[in-house]
């Protein structure tokens, strides 16, 4: 099946050549901080975590959000999504190989890796993290390789199949569950110590999952001759519209308890990240783009009109992505670690060296959803779905 | 308490050239031997008190220079990437939960001398993932820096800021503020890549030395840093608890802290 991937036109080669020098790119400069270690990032003393593990939060959710096309369509049987179930399996392999790439470039000693195999240690939820997502990770290859490879041979894939899709929805909402609960669970993290860690952190990943999703069914149908369908793309439109009205409604939620009860350390991450504190605040903006962005994506998404129409619902899904990203791959991990645990302020801002490796393991991460969805796409022309 | 390779090897060795032979040498560590040996501390709670009262910056920095003597902690002289077992902070910052505008002119300005609290239930412990990070059964709150895969949950964990990180190699600290590092031979520098923190010298311990820091304020002045068990209602900790209203940082978050401070 793997062949269709090296047949293509000349678009599909550019784009995966472009991709590969963007690797190239993260991979050297990579290897300069295996050299010299983390300091060539922003990180420090203070904001211990950067752009790369907001990166893996985000991204837990992008595979995660996968799980809202498998559901409809195998608990509620909704038939129409099962053209495009493969498409979010690829998506959540793709971003779960990323998630493994952030976590790798994030250590401080790489090679000692596998002490968290070696040195088991149960009570450390990255321990859970690193088992909830492997087997994440292995459930979709495995679903969404018989699934594909049934497809092209025109038979109806085998029954254990289908117990591993029954596994694989529960475990979607463990992955990010287990991820919240890194940092749901530490003490004196104001910004991350609440129970609605885990809904926000769902409710954020079943939008921003079907978002890209729904992105990519306009490009597949666009460059290829598979078509995803215009009723596929209606329903994703109504389960992003719930869930990122959810995502917002939680995060006020926070907003509230902070400020009504006017504890300091419930509000003093709020207040850095929206109005700056102490006289920093280089990610005031980026918050209030966040507020913004949100308002238009949610005005986009409840008005019927622009929910059903075509560029008006892929200008919404941009900007569910967008809004997304800013509260969750940026705000909340910063934003946990200022203030310090001395009340004092020490600002994070990722160097270019930092920036070039997370856009290396982003172009990892295109080059394999490229490489699966071109073969799918392929057996899915070849068989004319 | 165990004896370490290092320490054995030294014993092997001085035993062979005594003459003894190697044989000689396992016999003389046999386990009951051993405490005979080498006079060793033991306590099944070690704690801290610190007179906040008698201590100054001047002497705090005194202190900070024997720790980081003793352990090889680079000065990187910026600090985003800096290292720090112990260190003064203004009390405002050490107790941020002691919210008071109108303390004494005195206490607002002074500095507490801050390092791991070495928790009764240390979070940083709770969420390690190798076990790099863990408790003795003395209490102390340990680092093994060839486990440690640096993965900062630890750092995220402790809500004391105690502990640092290598962000770069610790051997390569500029030379102009670290013109004898590595300062102590004895003790092992790090690799780039890994947590570190204070251990209450566990190496000294070991020796049947009082920490680095508590022999340097016994210098300054009497009981300025008291050490010792906290389960031994006789021990000095518990006269100097009995006797002084102490404040401990944070003990609203369960941790239980071990380091308590004379106001």
């Amino acid at each position: 099946m793997l062949d269709r991937t090296l047949k293509g036109s000349q678009k599909y080669w550019g784009w995966l050549i472009f991709l590969l020098i963007m690797m190239g790119i993260g991979f050297l400069v990579y290897l300069y901080q295996f050299k010299v270690g983390l300091r060539i990032t922003g990180m420090s003393r203070d904001v211990s975590w950067g752009l790369y593990i907001s990166q893996l939060t985000y991204l837990v959710g992008i595979a995660a959000g996968g799980v809202m096309v498998v559901l409809p369509c195998y608990l509620h049987d909704y038939k129409a999504f099962a053209r495009i179930t493969v498409l979010g399996e690829g998506l959540a392999i793709a971003s779960v190989l990323m998630c493994f790439l952030f976590v790798m470039v994030d250590l401080g000693q790489v090679t000692r890796m596998f002490n968290i195999i070696l040195y088991p240690h149960p009570k450390s939820i990255l321990f859970w993290d690193m088992i909830v997502l492997n087997v994440y990770l292995f459930l979709n290859i495995l679903i969404g390789w018989n699934v594909v490879a049934a497809e092209r041979k025109g038979i109806h894939y085998q029954k254990w199949v289908k117990v591993l899709i029954y596994i694989s929805i529960p475990w979607a909402f463990s992955i990010h569950t287990v991820t919240a609960f890194l940092y749901a669970g530490l003490p004196g993290r104001h910004y991350w110590l609440t129970a609605i860690m885990a809904p926000r952190f769902l409710a954020s990943a079943f939008c921003a999952g079907p978002a890209v999703l729904l992105l990519i069914c306009l490009i597949v149908r666009k460059v290829t001759k598979f078509d995803p369908g215009i009723k596929q793309m209606r329903t994703l439109g109504g389960i992003i519209a719930y869930a990122f009205v959810l995502n917002i409604f939680f995060f006020l939620l926070e907003v509230f308890t902070a400020f009504y009860s006017q504890i300091p350390g419930d509000m003093h991450s709020l207040v850095y990240l929206f109005a700056g504190l102490d006289g920093y605040g280089k990610l005031v903006p980026w918050m209030w783009t966040f507020a913004v962005v949100s308002v238009v994506a949610i005005v986009l998404l409840v008005v019927p009109a622009t929910r059903r129409k075509e560029d008006t619902l892929m200008v919404a899904c941009i900007a569910v992505i967008i809004a997304t990203w800013i509260d969750k791959g940026l705000g909340l991990i910063i934003g946990g670690f200022v203030p310090d645990p001395f009340g004092k302020v020490f600002e994070y801002w990722p160097t270019t060296p930092e920036i070039l490796i997370t856009l290396g393991v982003y172009a990892t991460g295109f080059f394999i959803l490229t490489v699966f969805f071109k073969m799918v796409v392929s057996i899915k022309e070849e068989v004319g779905a | 308490m165990g004896v370490d390779r290092r320490q054995f090897l030294k014993i092997a060795g001085l035993s062979t050239l005594a003459g003894l032979g190697g044989k000689t040498a396992f016999e003389l560590l046999a386990p009951g031997d051993v405490e005979a040996a080498l006079p060793l501390m033991k306590a099944k709670r070690w704690a801290m008190v610190v007179d906040m009262r008698r201590l100054n910056e001047e002497a705090m920095k005194k202190l900070q220079k024997a720790c980081h003597y003793a352990h090889n902690v680079p000065d990187f002289g910026d600090p985003k990437v800096e290292i720090k077992w112990i260190w003064a902070e203004e009390f405002k910052h050490a107790f941020p939960d002691h919210e008071n505008e109108y303390v004494p002119e005195k206490v607002a300005h002074e500095k507490v001398l801050l390092l791991c609290n070495h928790c009764s239930n240390p979070p940083c412990c709770r969420v390690c993932p190798t076990g790099a990070t863990w408790q003795r059964e003395d209490g102390i709150v340990m680092m093994d820096w060839h486990r440690c895969i640096g993965c900062r949950f630890c750092m995220a964990g402790c809500p004391y800021g105690s502990r640092s990180f290598n962000w770069g190699d610790p051997r390569k600290a500029p030379k102009a503020l670290n013109p004898d590092f590595p300062t102590n031979p004895e003790f092992p520098t790090r690799s780039k890549g890994v947590v570190e923190k204070c251990t209450f010298c566990d190496e000294r311990l070991a020796k049947g030395l009082l920490p680095a820091c508590v022999e340097a304020a016994d210098k300054i002045g009497k009981d300025l840093l008291i050490f010792g068990d906290l389960a031994d209602p006789d021990s000095n900790v518990r006269q100097a608890l009995g006797k002084h209203f102490t404040i401990r940082r944070k003990p609203e978050l369960g941790t239980s802290p071990n380091i308590y401070y004379i106001v």
